[in-house]
């Protein structure tokens, strides 16, 4: 079961910050992002793979985007 | 999305841009635009300030076009790519403030980040100072930032919310061209210009305009912004957004050096003063207001453009802040920091960390 990290409406660098911050509770796993932007789309994306973290999936959700993040 | 419009997110991307932005920051300054400062956020929020008589500093009134461009050309580009998305509500009145006080500590140091860089990359080395007050006052925000500060969710809204501050330039530029400049006056219909003085000094209204509107197009692509560029590499340890500032200062001291604009040195330095200490306390202010408002004077404009309302407000802040600061004698010139400068400096940091310490509560 996967964590879900509800970053809508929320302006840099908060979606990052709470998507690190649930990188290193859970460190290993799946995390799913919410977000409202495509601005923060690409920053939490850019910052998952820089901890090592695999982007598995971005689908379109709402005014928004649903992004999937694992590591093994 | 076509992988051409997604090289903008890449590092090269984002390099490009802040290289464009120095390379013609540079070229606006021999084009007409004042000394070491091409392009400056702060000043030129000032100078239409100026321009509406918000205050009465005869030589800095001039309506510029670059500001009107940016907000105009990232919202040609938020539609073009599908980005745009009118959003507003978190926290406005914080918004304003820090604003406000940001343009306050801009106007002590004289300059936002973008002519920070700019006076460093034209060898004016007052900027240094400049610079370490914009990392100080970031590395104070991301304390906050860690310390769980938000200013909470904004919320969709109706499209025409995202419009107002676009239509508002549009409005400005509108009144530009109703109300030309004309030779000697000082005064043309509703809006003031100068006769003397870095308000005087202007490329050409379609030159400048143009030059805003790429520039605004390419930021928003890009995510261009400099106050980013230092907390993410002291949050995150990330240099994505730093590259584009470093490539900023390398091309405009390379296009200094070809057009003979780099003068090395502390005095004289143009629309600058001495005062260390204060050119590095104005923007430990300003680096402080930009981090907990979430952006850069130009990331601002370029948010405001793609539809975000709070961004707006912030750029309203701005201008009245200019308004107030030349008002109160806060502002510089180069004779050194205006009479109430200082205080404002430190009520503006007393304010930030006001909000710093109380706006911690958790997001629902």
């Amino acid at each position: 079961m996967s964590t879900i990290v509800d970053a809508k409406g929320l302006s840099c660098p908060q979606p990052v910050l709470m998507t690190m911050n649930e990188i290193k509770k859970v460190k290993k796993g799946e995390i799913v992002i919410l977000v409202d932007t495509d601005t923060s789309k690409e920053n939490v994306s850019r910052a998952a793979m820089a901890q090592g973290w695999t982007v598995k999936g971005v689908e379109p959700e709402g005014t928004g985007y649903r992004i999937s993040i694992a590591k093994d | 999305m076509p992988k051409y419009a997604q090289f903008f997110s890449t590092r090269w991307g984002i390099i490009g841009v802040g290289a464009f932005i120095g390379v013609f920051a540079q070229l606006l300054q021999k084009w007409g635009n004042p000394a070491n400062m091409g392009i400056c956020v702060a000043c030129f929020e000032r100078d239409m300030a100026g321009a509406m008589g918000l205050h009465r500093a005869a030589v800095v009134q001039y309506m510029r076009p670059e500001i009107i461009g940016f907000v105009i050309g990232s919202l040609i580009a938020a539609y073009a790519f599908k980005e745009f998305r009118s959003r507003a509500g978190s926290a406005p009145i914080v918004r304003f403030i820090l604003g406000a006080f940001a343009m306050i500590g801009a106007l002590v140091f004289l300059g936002c980040p973008w002519r920070a860089a700019l006076r460093l990359a034209g060898g004016d080395w007052n900027a240094i100072f400049g610079l370490l007050g914009l990392i100080g006052g970031i590395w104070v925000g991301t304390l906050f930032l860690k310390g769980g500060y938000n200013l909470g969710r904004s919320q969709n809204t109706h499209a025409s919310v995202g419009w107002l501050l676009p239509l508002t330039m549009l409005g400005f530029l509108i009144l530009m061209l109703v109300f030309p400049q004309v030779q000697g006056q000082d005064k043309s219909g509703v809006l003031f210009y100068s006769l003397k003085g870095p308000g005087s000094m202007h490329a050409p209204l379609l030159v400048s305009l143009i030059m805003g509107l790429i520039i605004g197009f390419l930021a928003q692509r890009s995510r261009f912004c400099t106050m980013g560029a230092i907390r993410d590499i002291i949050l995150f340890k990330q240099a994505h957004l730093l590259s584009g500032f470093i490539a900023l200062v390398v091309a405009a001291f390379i296009t200094n050096l070809i057009l003979g604009q780099f003068n090395p040195g502390f005095a004289k330095q143009p629309v600058a003063h001495t005062m260390g200490l204060w050119n590095f306390g104005g923007m430990v202010l300003a680096g402080l207001a930009f981090c907990l408002a979430g952006g850069c004077p130009g990331r601002q404009l370029f948010l405001a453009g793609e539809g975000d309302g709070d961004s707006a407000v912030f750029v309203f802040g701005m201008i009245v802040g200019a308004g107030i600061a030349h008002n109160f004698g806060l502002a510089s010139s180069p004779d050194g920091v205006g009479p109430y400068g200082i205080p404002a400096v430190i009520i503006g940091l007393l304010a930030c960390l006001f909000i710093g310490f109380t706006m911690r509560k958790q997001v629902a």
